[in-house]
Formats: C-alpha cells, sequence, structure tokens
C-alpha cells in the first residue's frame, strides 16, 4: 500500500496481472484508485470470478424437472422434493484458513455454509463435512484435526443444526494444506424462496447481522493462492466466527423473509459487502449508493477498502420494499440485531460508495462479477507423465500375502477405515429429533421432514486417491458411490453439489486433472440423472516445495424418501440371516487402501468400474429395497468386502460365516475396491423371492454365507477375529492418536 | 395443566422439546419468550437445552439474568413446577434453583452420544413412575455436563433423595465405565429439596420417537406428567 507505487504495481500486489489492469482502466475509462483496485483484485480473484474454471464448469448438467434455482443462479442450489416443499443444499471449501488457523477456518466455514441455505429462506436441517488431512503420525496432522474438529462441534452445535454424517481421509499429499468442506442442506416451501437481487430504484439497502471488523480482508484473493511459509502472514485474512450471532442471524433473517417484503438478500462471504453488493445488483442490472459511514463497525476510522473488503462473519446485505423500513428494523431489534440502511438502490448499474460526503469508488456492478466483467481463462493443460505410468500396473506384480489375517487387521486399524467415532461424537448428530441414522446407521444420512412422510438421504462422497489415478474415472467414481449410498439408505439420488479441491491451475497437469474430473462428473451425472445445483471451485491447494494435494472433486449428494420408513440400514440383523454380494467380484486391486498403504504400491490405475454396470446394480438395490425382499445393505468401499462384511456385523455383535470365489485371487476377492458390489442380507424364507427378482433383473450375485450368533468373523472356514475384537481394534485407532 | 417452554436467545432444542411434548406426549404446551413478562398461565415450565446467549461466560451464567428467570425464579419458590434440560439444568444451577454446578467434561470435549441412565429416587414427579432397576437410553450432547458438587452437598442431596438419575453402563451398573463425563457419584440428574425443580443433563426429547430409533424417554415424561397432573 506505499504510496511510492505506481497503480500497476499496486494492482500486482494485490494478486492482479498486468492484462487485468489494463481491463480495469478501459471499463473506468480512467486510473483506478486503491479503493477500486482492491474491489477488483477480490472480486475478480479466482474463489469469486470462477475466471480459470468456469469455461469448463458450464460444461456440467443443470437440469432436472426438479431443479427450482440453477447452479450459480442463487446462494444455492433448490431442489423440489414435492408436497411443496424444497431442499436447498450446498457444499463449500474453507481450506486455505483452516490451514492456518483450523479451530476459526473451520467454525466459520459452517457458518458461511449455512448462511447460504438460510438466505434461501430454507431452514437448515443437517450438515454433512468432508475432510482430508496428512499424516496422522504428524504432530501438525494432530493439531490440524482436533482444531478443525472442534471449530466444526463448537460452531454447528451451538448453532443446533445436527452434523449428521461426513468423511474423512488422511492422505501424506495434505501434509501442508487440509481440506475443509461443509455441507449443509435446508428445507423451505416453494414459493417462499428469497432471491440474491437487488431492483427498484430508491428502495432501501440493509446491512444485518454482526458490526464489520477488519477481519478476513482480502480472505478471497489468499484463497486464491498458494499456501506457502509465508502464508502465516496472511493470518488477518482468517475469518473470526460468532454461532450465537449466526442462530439469532437464521432466525431473524428467516421471520424477515416470512414477510414477502424483502427484494433481495445475500450473506456475506468472500469477499463481504463488495461482492453482495455487487452480485445482488448485477442480477438485474441495477446500481447501489452506499454510505460506508452508516455501516457499523468493530473498530474506527475503519478505510474504504477494509469495510468493502471485511469478511466479518455472521452478516447479511437486505434490500426491502420501500416504506417496509419499520418492518424489519422491528424484526431484528427482537433479536437483538443490527440492522442499519447503508444505501439505496439506483437504476444505474453503477456501485457507487460513499464516505466523509466524498465517492471512494465508483465501478459498474456489472463488471465484477462471473458471466459479466470479470475475466474468463481457457487455461491450457496437460497429461502428466505419471498417467500413463500408473496404468502400467499388473496386480501379477505382487504377491499374494500368505497371512491374511495381518492384512485385515492392517485394515481395520488404518486411520482411513477404523471408525471415526472420536470425531463424530463431538458433533451433535441428534439435535433437530430429525436424524435417523445415528441411531440405526445407514450409508447415506437419513433426516425425516417433520409434517410429512419423507426424508432426505445426503451423503458427501469422493476418493481422491482413485481421482489422482485417473480423475475422469475417479469423478465419476466418486459421484457413483454418492449415488450408491443414497440408494443402499432406501433413497433415488436427485441432484449434487460439488467442492472442486485442486492445486495450482496455472501448472497444465494439475488442470488436466480439473478437466478430466470436470468431464467424470458430467458423464456420470447424465447417467444418474443428477444435475450439479452448484458448488464451490478451491484451487491453489498445495504447498510450494511439496506438490498439490490430491484432487479431490468432493460430491455431495441429495436423495429423497418417498416414505421414512422405506429407509434401508447397514447392519446384519439376525443370526441366520444369508449374506449375498451383488455385484461382480474382480481380480482387482487397483487404487485400493490394501496395495497402497499395505504393499506401499502408490502406481496403480483407479479400480475396475462401468457406469452402466453401476447403474443397472443400483436399479436392482432400489427394487429390492422397495420389495422389502432385503434386510440390509451396504455398499463395498474403502477396504473392500471383508470391512463391509465388518462394518455390517459390528451395530449388533453378530458374526458371518463366508465363503470366497476360488475364481479370484484371495486379497482380490476380500480387500480389492473394484466397484459397483453391494452386501446384502436376506432372511432365508425370502431367498427364493430374493434370487428370482435378481434374475429378472439381471444383477449378478452370490451367495457369500450367513450372519452367525457368535461373534466370529469366518472366512472359508478360518476365523479371523471376534466381532467384539475387531470393533475394538476400529474404534481404537483415532482415540490412538489423538487423545 | 398448562406447559410453557422458555425460549433463549441461543436456545436450540426447544422446538425438539415443544415437539416431543405437543406431538409425541400430547400436552399442552405453549413457548415464551426471554423477554416475557408474565408465564401465560403456565403451571410447568421448561428451560430447554442450547447454547443461550453462547453460553459465552460460562454455560446458563447469563440467561440467569434475563427478564423470564425472574418469573420462573418466583414460580418455583411458589411450589411450580421446573425442569431444565441440558443448558436448562445448567440455567437453574446458575439460578440458584438447583444445587452443584456442571463443569466441563472430564475428556474437555463435547460429546454427544446415547448414554446410559437408572433412576435413583423414586420420591420426585420425574421419576417417580419409574422403575429404578430399569436402564433408560438417553442421548447427551453437552461440553459441560460434570455435576460437582462438594462432600455435604453430596450427602445433603442423599438425605433428602434429591439424586433422580445416575449414568450407568448399559447393564444398569453404576461404574466409571458408564460415567463417560466424569459426574460427582455418577449424577445425571437431581431435583430441589421441595423436588418442584428438577434438572437433567440427558434429552428425554429424543428419545420418543420410533422413527429415530429409541423411545426410552417417553416413560420419563410420562412419570412426570401421571404424577404432576394430580397435583395440580
Amino acid at each position: 500500500m506505499s504510496d511510492q507505487s505506481t497503480p500497476l504495481e499496486t494492482a500486482k500486489k494485490l494478486g492482479l496481472l498486468e492484462e487485468e489492469y489494463q481491463k480495469i482502466k478501459e471499463i473506468l475509462g480512467r486510473e483506478p484508485n486503491f479503493t477500486e483496485l482492491s474491489i477488483y483484485s477480490v472480486m475478480w480473484s479466482e474463489h469469486c470470478s470462477y475466471k480459470n474454471s468456469i469455461v469448463w464448469l458450464k460444461q456440467l448438467p443443470k437440469d432436472s424437472p426438479r431443479m427450482l434455482a440453477k447452479a450459480g443462479e442463487e446462494n444455492a442450489g433448490l431442489v423440489d422434493i414435492g408436497d411443496g416443499l424444497a431442499c436447498s443444499f450446498k457444499i463449500e471449501s474453507h481450506n486455505h484458513p483452516s490451514a492456518l488457523e483450523p479451530y476459526q477456518g473451520a467454525a466459520t466455514g459452517v457458518g458461511g455454509i449455512n448462511r447460504d441455505i438460510f438466505t434461501m429462506g430454507a431452514r437448515p436441517i443437517a450438515q454433512l463435512n468432508s475432510l482430508r488431512f496428512g499424516n496422522l503420525k504428524l504432530d501438525k496432522t494432530k493439531w490440524l484435526v482436533k482444531g478443525v474438529v472442534k471449530g466444526i462441534g463448537d460452531y454447528g452445535n451451538a448453532f443446533g443444526i445436527p452434523t449428521v454424517g461426513g468423511e474423512v481421509m488422511f492422505d501424506e499429499s495434505y501434509n501442508v494444506n487440509p481440506l475443509v468442506n461443509a455441507f449443509s442442506a435446508g428445507i423451505v416451501e416453494t414459493g417462499k424462496t428469497a432471491k440474491a437481487t437487488a431492483y427498484g430504484e430508491g428502495n432501501p439497502v440493509f446491512i444485518v447481522g454482526s458490526a464489520t471488523g477488519k477481519d478476513g480482508i482480502h480472505g478471497a484473493a489468499f484463497a486464491s493462492k498458494d499456501i506457502t511459509e509465508d502464508s502465516a502472514k496472511d493470518l488477518p485474512a482468517v475469518q473470526v466466527g460468532d454461532p450465537f450471532q449466526e442462530k439469532l442471524l437464521l432466525e431473524a433473517t428467516l421471520e424477515v423473509i416470512a414477510t414477502g417484503d424483502v427484494i433481495g438478500i445475500q450473506d456475506m462471504g468472500a469477499a463481504g459487502i463488495i461482492c453482495s453488493t455487487s452480485e445482488m445488483s448485477a442480477k438485474e442490472g441495477a446500481g447501489m449508493d452506499i454510505w460506508l459511514d452508516k455501516v457499523p463497525t468493530r473498530q474506527e476510522n475503519m478505510l474504504p477498502f477494509e469495510i468493502l473488503l471485511s469478511e466479518s462473519q455472521e452478516r447479511m446485505l437486505v434490500v426491502i420494499k420501500k416504506g417496509k423500513e419499520a418492518d424489519i428494523k422491528r424484526i431484528f431489534d427482537k433479536w437483538d440485531l443490527n440492522c442499519e440502511q447503508i444505501g439505496v438502490v439506483n437504476n444505474s448499474g453503477i456501485l457507487r460508495f460513499h464516505q466523509g460526503g466524498e465517492m471512494v469508488a465508483e465501478v459498474p456492478a456489472e463488471s465484477l462479477v462471473l458471466g459479466g466483467g470479470a475475466p474468463v481463462y481457457q487455461r491450457e493443460y496437460k497429461e502428466p507423465a505419471y498417467y500413463q505410468e500408473f496404468k502400467k500396473f499388473n496386480i501379477e506384480q505382487i504377491e499374494e500375502p500368505a497371512d491374511l489375517k495381518a492384512v485385515a487387521k492392517h485394515l481395520l486399524t488404518h486411520p482411513n477405515i477404523a471408525s471415526k467415532r472420536w470425531i463424530s461424537e463431538q458433533y451433535d448428530s441428534m439435535v433437530g429429533t430429525n436424524t435417523t441414522t445415528t441411531n440405526e446407521p445407514s450409508d447415506a444420512a437419513v433426516v425425516r421432514i417433520k409434517g410429512t412422510d419423507k426424508a432426505i438421504a445426503i451423503t458427501v462422497d469422493c476418493n481422491s486417491r482413485y481421482v489422482n489415478a485417473d480423475p475422469e474415472q475417479g469423478t465419476a467414481i466418486a459421484v457413483a458411490e454418492s449415488a450408491r449410498n443414497i440408494v443402499c439408505a432406501g433413497g433415488e439420488p436427485l441432484a449434487i453439489t460439488n467442492c472442486l479441491n485442486f492445486g495450482n491451475p496455472y501448472v497444465p497437469e494439475v488442470y488436466w486433472q480439473f478437466v478430466g474430473a470436470i468431464k467424470g462428473m458430467k458423464k456420470a451425472c447424465e447417467k444418474f440423472q443428477t444435475p450439479v445445483t452448484g458448488g464451490n471451485v478451491s484451487f491453489y491447494n498445495q504447498s510450494s516445495d511439496e506438490g498439490p494435494v490430491f484432487p479431490t472433486p468432493t460430491i455431495g449428494m441429495l436423495g429423497l424418501l418417498e416414505k421414512v420408513d422405506s429407509k434401508m440400514t447397514l447392519d446384519f440383523k439376525t443370526a441366520g440371516d444369508l449374506i449375498y454380494l451383488i455385484g461382480n467380484a474382480k481380480n482387482d486391486i487397483a487404487s485400493s487402501e490394501y496395495l497402497y498403504s499395505y504393499h506401499k504400491v502408490k502406481a496403480s490405475p483407479a479400480p475396475a468400474f462401468d457406469l452402466e454396470e453401476e447403474y443397472q446394480l443400483q436399479q436392482s438395490i432400489r427394487q429390492l429395497i422397495q420389495q422389502q425382499l432385503i434386510q440390509s445393505a451396504h455398499d463395498v468401499a474403502d477396504g473392500g468386502l471383508f470391512i463391509t462384511l465388518a462394518e455390517s456385523a459390528f451395530p449388533r455383535g453378530l458374526g458371518f460365516e463366508v465363503k470366497t470365489d476360488s475364481s479370484f485371487r484371495k486379497d482380490a476377492f476380500l480387500f480389492g475396491e473394484s466397484q459397483s458390489r453391494v452386501v446384502v442380507s436376506v432372511k432365508p424364507e425370502q431367498q427364493k423371492a430374493f434370487e428370482e427378482k435378481l434374475q429378472q433383473s439381471g444383477s449378478p450375485f452370490t451367495l457369500l454365507g450367513k450372519v452367525t450368533e457368535n461373534d466370529n468373523f469366518v472366512i472359508d472356514g478360518e476365523s479371523y477375529f471376534g466381532c467384539r475384537e475387531a470393533h475394538n481394534l476400529s474404534e481404537g485407532v483415532l482415540p490412538g492418536f489423538l487423545s | 395443566m398448562k406447559i410453557g417452554v422458555v425460549i433463549f436467545p441461543g436456545s436450540n432444542c426447544d422446538e425438539d422439546i415443544f415437539y416431543a411434548l405437543k406431538d409425541a406426549m400430547k400436552q399442552d404446551v405453549v413457548k415464551l419468550w426471554h423477554k416475557d413478562k408474565d408465564l401465560h398461565g403456565c403451571d410447568f415450565i421448561v428451560l430447554p437445552g442450547g447454547f443461550s446467549y453462547g453460553d459465552y461466560l460460562r454455560s446458563g451464567a447469563i440467561a440467569r439474568f434475563s427478564p423470564v428467570m425472574e418469573l420462573v425464579v418466583e414460580h418455583a419458590q411458589k411450589g411450580g413446577y421446573v425442569l431444565g434440560i441440558c443448558n436448562g439444568f445448567q440455567i437453574l444451577t446458575e439460578a440458584g434453583l438447583l444445587p452443584g454446578a456442571l463443569l466441563h467434561n472430564k475428556s474437555q470435549k463435547f460429546v454427544c452420544k446415547n448414554a446410559y441412565i437408572r433412576p435413583v429416587s423414586r420420591t420426585a414427579a420425574l421419576t417417580a413412575g419409574l422403575n429404578t432397576e430399569q436402564v433408560f437410553k438417553i442421548p447427551v450432547a453437552h461440553g459441560e455436563g460434570r455435576y460437582f458438587a462438594s462432600d455435604e452437598l453430596l450427602k445433603e442431596l442423599h438425605d433428602n433423595d434429591q439424586i433422580l438419575f445416575k449414568y450407568c453402563d448399559e447393564k444398569g451398573e453404576w461404574n466409571e465405565a458408564g460415567n463417560f463425563n466424569g459426574s460427582a457419584e455418577n449424577i445425571a440428574g437431581i431435583c430441589n429439596k421441595q423436588k418442584n425443580v428438577f434438572g437433567m443433563m440427558p434429552h428425554p426429547e429424543r428419545a420418543v420417537d420410533r422413527q429415530l430409533g429409541n423411545t426410552d424417554g417417553i416413560a420419563i415424561f410420562k412419570s412426570l406428567f401421571n404424577f404432576t397432573n394430580q397435583m395440580v
């Protein structure tokens, strides 16, 4: 901010490219001042403008008859779930703040995603999160895990919306840069939603919620560069959260939206006031006059760029109908929240910011935003050398271990597979009294909607090891696994939201991963008819010395159960029930946890996967559940068939006796992660009906064995573990590292 | 009998208890606002769980100064019924309506899970209708739930039969394993000497619904309302 710098030098310091600086000059027809440069630097950062990703994002499918708001149009996606109700849901990253300050970084991630939901007028009813950390043996990783988990817990628990599930994976690629992706879903009556827009000359513009402070300034720009040793200097770019204010803001916002007097409303996340004023105005070609002196601030003498860019949490910008000022003030007074009129809408399309009687910035709203004047880049991409190398892997290179019990134990006690109870018990999963899956778990979280027979099923999934091995196939698998989880819980997959976590987009090999991921997602979303409702892109997840993180396109999927009572659970119910594998076994151990961490072979392709086969499998599972022919369903995922069987046995402390198929290598049969397989249990008296149904539908199936009372896991006549012993092994892992 | 559920800013189990009392237990129940100047004729006051006023100073420490609490204290002193669950229990100890204090869990972590509790005294409405040999699986969700009382106070609680529930293991043993938060003598819930004010950390309102896979809380509410309805 030195006064000696030329405007171009200042622009570069703020992260703008020279060509972007020239474009700004062209738009304004003059030299921009410092405030204006700051405005463009955040609005044109990757975080707000999607300038390096939008070309590809536009290729994703967005349509289905259930879509009430399309991707990018509103604060979150909106899906019709029937009976006059809609579900608003979205996932977002808070990776960079969490890398520096895990507690606040994660907490404000939770706050931000929930605001996206309730600005739509929807009351959040459930949250998920998807987390990636480095090697759990490192002290730094332990510090990050504890901070992130406590941050998510403290914020979500106090806010009072249950955290009903999620996923956690550890890999060295995340040693420096963890990933924290937060998901929330809410319910609203259709026709009672709010929009993120502004129009009508003279309509008042209010800022509501917390006062504006100096936290999080240039946070969006910070999120748009690599994490390096110098990142610690960016600490002021991390925001501080207050879940109590958020809870009050939730209640007040829903009350204000219910009056019908709201023209538009948007939460203040990345890039604060400047982002919400410009995005809302640009929607319908409006502009605004904003008096920054009227913004309630925490510190005195804040500069214009500080007020405009502040990412202080728990704030909203609201435009209401002229004449209703007293009504909105009355509601926010009731909740003891700030509510100040800071400006008015104009018809000029220009944003004018005033302070101390002077105009401090004047910019066309349209020029700032995605789809308007924000730059759009085609990035160069190049297939990395490793991709073909990985494909050369052949299972014959791996000698089958003599002691498969040792492998089973390795997997049960691997942090990626072991019980995540140490984490999940720090989250209130039951508040709201709608979560059906805390007591009776399923492959997806199932949350009922009071006053109806319905429930939503939600899940977040991404095996980034697969995506790294083959971005296109790996991302298609992530979508397929989400859908499989919804289906195994008794739901119908409806739509997805995505959180695209990648490295530096200016590295062609990284961008190749991004392009592959989009292609795979497109293909799979079209097959499952689950359009993309929105989400977020997080680039620059890498450290300058250690290369990029695994490409991690996290999929958050929404599914619907018309009747909550048709939910399917994952646990074996009764001794004597028959255990079946539906889907084809394969001689495949590629990219399995077994190959990666037991044999320490990192170079292999994604596991076997065929989209059509997957689709058929899911149709069969849905029919079996609808016709009440199965007692449990649990998909084969990380750790392979053995882990699936163990996880189904744990809840009721039962045992199983199964036989492997000698036409496959036993290690591949038990621990391989080839896709499109589900383990189900069947009452003996329904065996015939069950088999007939599958023969009709043409899905391959194998009788593996049966559920037993005697607490023993028996494979091919050999006892592996007692159920309790295996369960204790699994439960002990995270506490062992973290307590 | 008319029940009033008090909503403080930051309460977040208010809707859950309201739903449980109205839909599952078929009670006459209304919501009271923390700024209310009267109790709207309620005979029974419930202080719900949550994080009143953000629980920033200490759980329940600020809520006790809210306008409605003056009325609640008056109501209790006149013998009116008051039940505090989780944060509500914390508020009642802060307000001096129940003895003892609730400290950070021994793990220093928030914990949400199913806890097992077993009734002790049957001299108060909350447990009067329960079998003291029966184990109840009731969810807990708190960071500050470790009941603390001095030795003298513990003796007093015993002498007056004020201990309502203790944490136990799945089989009903009052042991270390069941005492997940480190409470004094495994105490999960108590009442005052006059037996009209009750506090418990576990959430029975989360266990009244078959669809959620747990209905163990119904018996506790039944006991409460069978007893209190006779009194009103």
